[in-house]
Order: structure tokens, then C-alpha cells, then sequence
């Protein structure tokens, strides 16, 4: 039976998240931990993905050190995004090799648990031909980078549950100049912990775990 | 000379970019060391080196999108000895097995792989990333793939012959959803067998049918309860008969607690691999108000009271259909850590079925953590022939007022059951608020 781990590490900065994530990788390729779908709330922080370009970050480092916002280089794919409080961030540690060795398929699937999510609380997301990520009505509500090693995955999603969108002003978000949405500003009310959970429930059905996801943060 | 190619990284997928070299030309590689990485699709991915050697080529450039199975590099085997070779030489003195095509990753198809291997005569795909676009296997023979030990259980119970399941999971594989859409198709024929209660619904009659909306639907449902589900029912309405019941509950503050989980959450996580939450803190602090009231870690034989000498805690996990209560044993002699590790590793063990059955014996208290679902207090049953449980309740931030002033702290409510045949409210009650008061004065570090 597949299993999935969800562990709630709630507010985590970046660097940090990105030891957890290459510790679990590690044990993940050795075998000694199950799958695992990490959720994380980062302080502000733009991060460049290895193949991004510079010149979609629109502000010089003294307008950010002012802001409050780190700035980060990142092995994930994907170009520049942002990263706040208010919006979840999933990082799935996932052996694709018990799934399926497809990394498109692997980012249309967490797109769809993405929009699976959004129509629980009545948003009309969909995906976009071209343009990864989760759309409601032209805005991007939810951004995807993945960085896999050996079939493992790490880095993920993130999707803007109450981010204040201002802070993408800094940046061209993916290298597209299309404008950013959040669940809050589509008229969301639900609560992090209900987003969560359900991102945590529609993860593990569209990837076929077995198991309902266990929030282990509780024991 | 082996050659490196573009691997496939899915079934739909016809080209990559190769956007770094993770190795110059002429530097050294080790098998199965990130050579390259390549991107699709907001994906980046590293490429493993299918041999160790000398890369000896670099046939693509950064930044250049070629079709899969295109050649990027090459590695020379030799490395030192006989330079550029001439083909033939090579695969007989260096690593033959890294050249041939059987004796690559032992558990994947090779069958997808083949005909890219032919293509050129020593062809070496780097040995991770392989398609699995394998054709699923064939009905008629054995069964694809590994099996769960819920499929192989299921198997078992129904007396289901697995050649005749068809398989929709990864490469064939079956899955539990398998097994159960070819045993509503062949519900009524069980039935008639005479074998094992079938889980169809009880329309065996008609199972061809179930989505047709009739006007005499039945308006029910049997299911025969699982085995689990059954003890867990005995022994439910057993204690409730043993034990006289009583609940009592303190508000615990839990603000120290919280704020040294939030302090030390990501270096905890970090060195141990899993999160630090509050309930190795609440065992700690049972099981040292369990030194000084020992009653509540006791039961009850005939007129005899049982003092314990071990104090060994009962976890209640939740499963998908059930409860477990795997034990902590001894668990006076750990700390929060050891806790933490314990209540990981036999809750996780808990839920793959894999506890031996001497982990769920021999408990002398118990806790249940409702507070994981959300719960504020409930009043838990008491696992016999334990005299006594804590549930623990969420912690929430609430307003509470501090000489006079309001502050924000981190709360939660101990409820705490009690047999009251032995043990007196009263001194339900000292023990409870020496669990709440340890853990509202916690003065031990972690890390």
C-alpha cells in the first residue's frame, strides 16, 4: 500500500526548508522514509530558478533588503517566483518510480489536485496549455517548479491562499507578464488549516496513495 | 567509449533541454554521479552518469533541446589506459556490466528500453530515469509488478486467483481498487460458491445493474465488520461495563511548550527527520506525575489492586477503519526526543500494519490525542485493564487575562478518565495538575 506522510511544518525559512528538503530526499533514495508531502509557510523571499533570468527580477537588491524580502538562487525549474506568509507551499518528496516515470504527468497531476483543492471552495481553476501552473480566468493562483534527482522530487507548489499579491510588483512571475490571483481575493474565506487539508486530501487521491494523509505535526 | 543519452523523462515526452553540464569535458565521473541536468516543463532534473570514466565528449551545449535518445556525451571507461579505443576493444576488458543491457536496474523494464539500446551498438541509457511506458502485462500471465500486502491479504481472504485480475495501477500493477471492481463483476458467483462473504452490496442478484436508479432500491447496506472493527467494539462496551467511568479536565498552558517547538522545529526536524510536537511532551510529563501518584498506572484484580512497576503508554493511533494502541515501553526511561522518535516510528508502523503484537501489549496508561483532529476535550474510554487515560485536546492561541492584563498563550485541555472504583476525584485531580503544572513550568532544553 502507498503511503503519504503530510507533515505541516507551518512557518519555515527557505534555507531551512531547503536542508529538510535535501535531507529527505536523501532517506527517500535510500528507501528509509515513505513518500512525504511537506506544507510550509516561507517569510518573503524571491527565488530565481537555475534556468531563470535575472532581468525578471525588477527590483536591485537595496529595494528588497527595504522591503524585507531575501533574495535566493534555487535548483528547481522554473523561473522567478515569489514566496510569502498567506500562501501554502507544498514541496512532495515522491519516489516517481512507485508512481509514474513522467515528470510532465507529475506536474499536470499536481496541477489537477491543485484545482481538485480550489473547487472545494468553489474556484474555477484550470490549467493552462503552455503555461504551468493554476489559472482562474487569466491569473495565476498557484506556481509549480520541481527539481527531481533520481526519480525523487523535491521542491513543488505554491499556491496564494491570503498572500498579499503586492509583492509580486518585484518580479515578472515565471518570466510571464500575466497577473497573479489569490483564493483570498477570488473570495475565498476558508482557513489555512481547511486549504491545507484539503490540498493534502486531493494530493493524495490524484496521486493514488492509499492511505488518507496522516498530519504527523500532531503526534 | 559509452555513450550518454538524452534520457525519456515521461511517456508524452519527445525532446529535453539539456540546460547544465554538471562535468566539463575530460573531467572524471563516478557511475551513477549527476552528470548533466536537463528541463521540461518547469521540471529540472538530474541526469545520473550511466559509468564511471573520463567524459570524454560533450556532444550537445548548454542550453540546446535535442529529441531523446540523442547522444549528449561520451564517457571513456578506460580512463588513462587505451584513450579513444576503437569500439570493439572497449566492453571486453572494462565493466561489462555497465555495458550490457540485461544486467541494468534489476526491477525495471527493460522491455522499453531495448529498442533505443539496438539503435547503436553499445548504448547505454544512464540508469535511472527509464520509461515505464511499458506495455501492461497480458492477462494471462502472472501478475505485474510487486503487491501489496493488502492485495496479497485480499487475495488470500477471497481465495481471488490474481491472473485473473486486470491490473490498471503503474506498469500493470494491481491495486486494491482492482481487486475490488473484479469482485463486484464477480459478486454473485461467490456467493453462489458458497466461499467467503463477499463485500458486494446485497443485490447480489443483479450486480451488472447498480447504476440503473430502481424504485425499489434496497434501503440498506450489510457489511460484515471487519476484525478489528469487532474487538474494538467488544472492548468498548467492555470497559464501559468494568470501569466507573469519570471524566476530568484541566486547561493546561502550553505557551513555553509551544515556544520551544517553534524554536528548535527546523534544527529538530533537520537532525532527526521528523517534526517535534506536543505529545512527546505530554508523555514526559505523565510519566513523571505517574512517580508520584502511582494508582493511576494500576489495575484492578478481583479485590487486589496491580501496582505497576514499568511504565509502559499506551498510543492511540487512528487507522482508516479503526484504532491501535501500539506501547511505549518503559517510557520512564526516555526523553522528549526518544519520545518523539517512539511515537513516530510506532504510528507510522501503525498505519503500514507493521506493529508485532508485543508492541500493543502490556500498556499501563494510556493517551489518545484527539487534539490531531481538532478536538478541544472529549471524554475517552479507558483501555482496560488500565484504570486511567489522558486525552489530550488541541492547543489553540486564545486571549486569557494575566493580572489583569489580557495576553495571547498557546492552550489545551487535559481530560483526563478515571476509574473511580479506585481512584477518588480528588486525586484524579492532583494528578492531572501536576501533568499540567510540569508542563506549564518546563524548564528541560531539547537540542
Amino acid at each position: 500500500m502507498r503511503e503519504i506522510l503530510v507533515r505541516d511544518l507551518g512557518r519555515l525559512g527557505y534555507d531551512e526548508a531547503l536542508l529538510v528538503q535535501k535531507d529527505l530526499v536523501e532517506r527517500r533514495k535510500q528507501g528509509l522514509i515513505p513518500d512525504q508531502l511537506l506544507i510550509v509557510e516561507h517569510p518573503h523571499v524571491i527565488t530565481l530558478g537555475r534556468n531563470g533570468h535575472l532581468e525578471n527580477l525588477l527590483a536591485n537588491e537595496e529595494v528588497l533588503r527595504r522591503a524585507g524580502i531575501a533574495f535566493h538562487h534555487t535548483d528547481r525549474g522554473g523561473d522567478i517566483t515569489y514566496h510569502g506568509p498567506g500562501q501554502i507551499v507544498g514541496y512532495p518528496i515522491l519516489d516517481l518510480r512507485e508512481w509514474k516515470r513522467d515528470v510532465v504527468a507529475y506536474v499536470r497531476t499536481l496541477e489537477q489536485a491543485i484545482v481538485d483543492t480550489l473547487a472545494e471552495f468553489e474556484i474555477e481553476a484550470a490549467r493552462v496549455a503552455g503555461c504551468t501552473g493554476v489559472w482562474v480566468g487569466g491569473k495565476k493562483v498557484a506556481a509549480i517548479g520541481v527539481h527531481i534527482s533520481r526519480w525523487v522530487t523535491s521542491h513543488g507548489f505554491a499556491l496564494n491562499h491570503t498572500t498579499d499579491l503586492s509583492y509580486f510588483q518585484y518580479i515578472v512571475p515565471c518570466g510571464i507578464t500575466k497577473p497573479v490571483t489569490s483564493m483570498r481575493e477570488l473570495g475565498s474565506i476558508a482557513d489555512r488549516e481547511t486549504v491545507t487539508a484539503a490540498l493534502a486530501r486531493n494530493f493524495a487521491s490524484n496521486f493514488q496513495f492509499e492511505a488518507v494523509p496522516a498530519l504527523t505535526e500532531t503526534f | 567509449m559509452i555513450d550518454v543519452v538524452m534520457p525519456q523523462m515521461g511517456e508524452s515526452i519527445v525532446e529535453g533541454t539539456l540546460t547544465k553540464w554538471l562535468k566539463k569535458a575530460g573531467e572524471h565521473v563516478e557511475r551513477d554521479e549527476p552528470l548533466f541536468e536537463i528541463s521540461t516543463d518547469k521540471v529540472d532534473t538530474e541526469i545520473p552518469s550511466p559509468a564511471a570514466g573520463i567524459l570524454k565528449d560533450v556532444l550537445v551545449e548548454e542550453g540546446k533541446t535535442v529529441s531523446i535518445s540523442t547522444v549528449v556525451g561520451r564517457i571513456d571507461e578506460g580512463a588513462g589506459n587505451g584513450a579513444a579505443a576503437a569500439p570493439a576493444a572497449a566492453p571486453t576488458d572494462a565493466k561489462p556490466a555497465a555495458a550490457k543491457p540485461a544486467p541494468a536496474p534489476p526491477a525495471q523494464t527493460p522491455k522499453a528500453a531495448e529498442p533505443v539500446q539496438q539503435r547503436g551498438p553499445r548504448l547505454v541509457q544512464p540508469p535511472s530515469p527509464q520509461p515505464e511506458s511499458a506495455p501492461p502485462a497480458t492477462e494471462a500471465e502472472a501478475p505485474s509488478g510487486p503487491l501489496s500486502p493488502l492485495v496479497k491479504k485480499m487475495a488470500r481472504e477471497y481465495g481471488i486467483d490474481l491472473r485473473q485480475v486486470k491490473g490498471t495501477g503503474a506498469g500493470g500493477r494491481i491495486g486494491k481498487q482492482d481487486l475490488d471492481a473484479y469482485m463486484s463483476a464477480q459478486g454473485a458467483k461467490t456467493m453462489e460458491q458458497g466461499g467467503a462473504p463477499a463485500t458486494s452490496s446485497p443485490a447480489a442478484p443483479a450486480p451488472a445493474a447498480p447504476a440503473m436508479p430502481r424504485a425499489e432500491a434496497p434501503r440498506t447496506r450489510m457489511e460484515p465488520m471487519s476484525t478489528m472493527r469487532q474487538k474494538i467494539a467488544e472492548h468498548m462496551v467492555m470497559s464501559k461495563r468494568t470501569s466507573a467511568h469519570v471524566t476530568t479536565v484541566h486547561k493546561t498552558d502550553m505557551t513555553k511548550i509551544a515556544k520551544l517547538r517553534e524554536r528548535h522545529k527546523s534544527e529538530f526536524q533537520q537532525r532527526y527527520g521528523f517534526s517535534l510536537t506536543y505529545l512527546p511532551f505530554v508523555i514526559a510529563a505523565t510519566v513523571e506525575a505517574i512517580h508520584d501518584y502511582p494508582i493511576v498506572n494500576a489495575s484492578i484484580e478481583g479485590a487486589n489492586i496491580i501496582y505497576h512497576n514499568e511504565i509502559n503508554i499506551g498510543i492511540a493511533v487512528a487507522l482508516e477503519n479503526g484504532l491501535i494502541v501500539p506501547v511505549i515501553r518503559n517510557a520512564d526511561e526516555k526523553n522528549v526526543t526518544g519520545l518523539q522518535r517512539a511515537v513516530v516510528d510506532l504510528s507510522t508502523r501503525a498505519r503500514s500494519r507493521q506493529l508485532k503484537p508485543d508492541e500493543v501489549q502490556g500498556g499501563t496508561f494510556s493517551i489518545t490525542n484527539f487534539g490531531s483532529f481538532g478536538s478541544v476535550f472529549a471524554t475517552p474510554v479507558i483501555n482496560q485493564p488500565q484504570v486511567a487515560i489522558l486525552g489530550v485536546g488541541a492547543v489553540e492561541k486564545i486571549p486569557v487575562v494575566i493580572d489583569d492584563a489580557i495576553a495571547i498563550r498557546s492552550v489545551a485541555y487535559l481530560a483526563l478518565t478515571f476509574d473511580h472504583r479506585l481512584i477518588d476525584g480528588a486525586l484524579a485531580d492532583q494528578f492531572t495538575g501536576k501533568v499540567k503544572s510540569i508542563l506549564e513550568n518546563w524548564s528541560g532544553e531539547i537540542l
